[in-house]
């Protein structure tokens, strides 16, 4: 069930930069968007498809080039910066150190809209201060200098900024850049549950595609020379569109494993019998090589099961090996098929 | 009691003890009693009337100025600082200094001689309104300038390289005009550049202190403006901050500040550089509405001293207050510095 209205909506926009003497250079158009409360949307693309050009022009930093933008039922472009800031809050891929601030300062700062001109915050603001902290778990970075902080912890900081400002809308232009798998999988879990918790609409742009797939609720994907195209991610997956976005990047996208390509296949084909864990590492192993697993019957038949871990292998009309562990049937196989 | 609210008492405290040392030492020494006496206007029967004469008329204007001069250099080097996320950045990089300078140096072009060195010895910079005058020139001239820029210029890093080349043409204009001078005309010159907070009394002292009143509290009510920027401009303008408006608000008073005074004292160096740093070091926040009171009072209290110091105690010559403040200032900040090594992560 949706809420009756959305966020954020887009019609027919265009986003770019204004180039020498004013001439509009578009990036991305046509755009159609909506955000709806509660949910995580991830903005993906290939390098130059207009990512951070989309995100910034949605959060007012930069004009759109074309078409309309809509905050609630305001246009965005009418909004004044303070009403702006009370809507949506960002995290940006800008540099933060901010000379001496600490990570309590920082995340003041997010209150900026709704204090008087002295910036005195009150007891409230305080507390959503507070509360911000608690919900990042960054209670325990608030007295360190923002410097000090790792990128991760830096990350998360930003992101309790964000929330202390308090506005139905958070966007996030690459959070998980310079973050390490598990940081990038934790910010990931935590914009989850905060879209779920607090019904706020998040929506960021991320070049982690297996994360984005398994957390987003939506997916824009915009890429190069298409429209934009949005869905749940798995619509995009099984309708070939995410395939075809990254395809022009020479990223072959395995709709059967949810992963891109790593190895193209070279060698000849082989029949993997097994299933579970066992045969799901054993294919990881023979796409390595530059084997082709099938179901099928090929020249080479392996068989692999975990309890106890065992590997059998025999080439058509030959005698069949057995193998302790995984190297020993690589080498196995490897002399014949090395060209 | 906070951190900053424990410095700013401390700082209050030196603010008051340079004032009355400042006011007591000199060529004629006053005794400390004597001073504080006459400033409550109950001289006592052992004050001579040459001791009031000197507190009131030289010594209390001066003193006054260097209040001025210390608070408002150091407030308008930490508006740059912040706004251009620099940390050498001071109050001659809008290049405001170099106009004062400009202005000096063309009306003594073309008058031949305004003040004359004897003059500029004696009265200081601020004791002849031809100077004021043409140094306010200069500098309104240069302010004009980069008021109308910044309205057109988005990017911060843009504003700085042109406040930059600003002074590098007024510099160069100056420098033409000294290839081209007299010696006796060059040494006036020479005298403007090292400053002095001597000869402004009465309506001078009235009008520098209005206009630096003006500056502070502008930059007071950009406090939280100036907070918001330590983020860049992008978190800025995402906070709701409409930054166009409070760059001016910053440029204008930083210009204010560091106009007026340069046309009063002449240049002073270090002040405006040094007192943010130091202040920051001290109060360990980034919290302009700590940072803002520090600065003056650091500014103001680093500025009597150097003062003191420039009295060169119990003789009859003093040393150009720029030459002082720099000679004592460089260590300061050298130390400070050092001791921090973070200092580049403190800005972006």
């Amino acid at each position: 069930m949706r809420p009756a209205t959305p966020l954020l909506t887009a019609e027919d926009l265009t986003v770019g930069y204004f180039g020498r003497k004013k001439m509009p250079r578009p990036v991305a158009g046509s755009l159609r968007l909506a955000l709806w409360p509660g949910e995580l949307v991830c903005l993906l693309g290939p390098n130059g498809a207009g990512k951070s050009t989309l995100l910034r022009t949605l959060a007012g930093l930069q004009p759109p080039l074309g078409g309309q933008l809509r905050l609630g039922d305001q246009e965005l472009a009418t909004l004044n910066a303070p009403a702006r800031a009370r809507q949506l809050s960002v995290v940006l891929t800008d540099r933060v150190d901010g000379g001496n601030l600490t990570g309590h300062e920082l995340v003041r700062l997010g209150r900026h809209p709704h204090t008087g001109w002295l910036g005195s915050l009150s007891a409230h603001d305080e507390a959503q201060v507070q509360a911000a902290l608690a919900a990042t778990g960054t209670a325990g970075l608030a007295h360190r200098p923002v410097g000090e902080l790792s990128d991760g912890e830096r990350q998360k900081i930003l992101l309790a900024r964000a929330l202390a400002q308090d506005t139905p809308l958070i966007l996030l232009d690459e959070p998980t850049a310079h973050l390490d798998l598990p940081n990038r999988v934790a910010l990931m879990r935590l914009l989850h549950r905060l879209a779920r918790q607090t019904g706020k609409a998040i929506l960021l742009s991320t070049h982690e595609l297996d994360l984005a797939l398994q957390a987003a609720d939506r997916v824009w994907l915009l890429s190069a020379e298409d429209a934009l195209r949005t869905g749940t991610p798995e619509d995009l997956v099984l309708s070939g569109a995410f395939a075809a976005a990254f395809a022009r990047e020479g990223l072959a996208f395995n709709p059967a494993t949810g992963t891109f390509e790593l190895h193209a296949p070279t060698g000849p084909p082989v029949q993997l019998v097994g299933d579970g864990a066992a045969a799901f590492w054993t294919r990881r192993a023979l796409e390595r090589e530059g084997f082709v697993p099938t179901a099928a019957p090929a020249a080479w038949r392996v068989t692999a099961t975990l309890d106890p871990a065992r590997w059998t292998s025999r080439l058509a009309g030959g005698p069949e090996y057995s193998h302790n562990t995984m190297s020993a049937l690589l080498r196995a196989l490897k002399p014949t098929s090395t060209p | 009691m906070g951190r900053s609210a424990a410095w700013l008492l401390v700082l209050l405290l030196l603010v008051g003890l340079g004032f009355v040392l400042d006011i007591a030492l000199g060529s004629v020494a006053v005794p400390l009693p004597a001073v504080v006496r006459i400033l409550l206007g109950q001289p006592g029967e052992a004050d001579t009337a040459a001791w009031e004469f000197i507190v009131r008329e030289i010594r209390l204007p001066k003193a006054l100025t260097a209040l001025a001069v210390g608070s408002g250099l150091a407030v308008s080097g930490l508006q740059m600082q912040t706004l251009f996320r620099n940390p050498l950045a001071g109050p001659s990089v809008l290049g405001l200094t170099a106009g004062a300078g400009l202005g000096v140096a063309a009306v003594m072009l073309a008058s031949g001689s305004v003040a004359g060195s004897l003059a500029i010895r004696t009265l200081g910079v601020g004791g002849s309104w031809g100077l004021v005058l043409a140094a306010t020139a200069g500098a309104a001239l240069v302010m004009g300038l980069v008021l109308a820029l910044a309205g057109r210029v988005r990017d911060n890093v843009v504003l700085l390289i042109v406040g930059m080349m600003l002074a590098s043409v007024t510099g160069a204009l100056v420098s033409l005009w000294q290839y081209f001078s007299a010696p006796e005309q060059i040494q006036e010159y020479l005298l403007w550049t090292f400053g002095s907070l001597g000869g402004v009394t009465g309506s001078h002292l009235a009008v520098l202190a209005s206009v630096v009143a003006v500056g502070l509290g502008l930059a007071f009510s950009s406090a939280k403006s100036l907070n918001a920027l330590l983020l860049g401009e992008n978190y800025a303008r995402s906070m709701g901050l409409v930054v166009g408006r409070s760059r001016l608000l910053v440029i204008l008073s930083t210009s204010l500040l560091a106009g007026s005074i340069t046309a009063f004292c002449g240049p002073i160096g270090f002040v405006g550089i040094a007192v943010p740093h130091l202040t920051r070091a001290l109060l360990r926040t980034a919290d302009h509405r700590a940072l803002l009171p520090a600065s003056c009072l650091a500014g103001a209290a680093l500025t009597l001293a150097c003062d003191c110091i420039a009295q060169l105690p119990g003789s009859q010559t003093t040393l150009p207050l720029s030459v002082v403040t720099s000679l004592l200032g460089a260590p300061v900040v050298l130390w400070v510095v050092l001791r921090r090594q973070n200092i580049r992560s403190s800005f972006s």
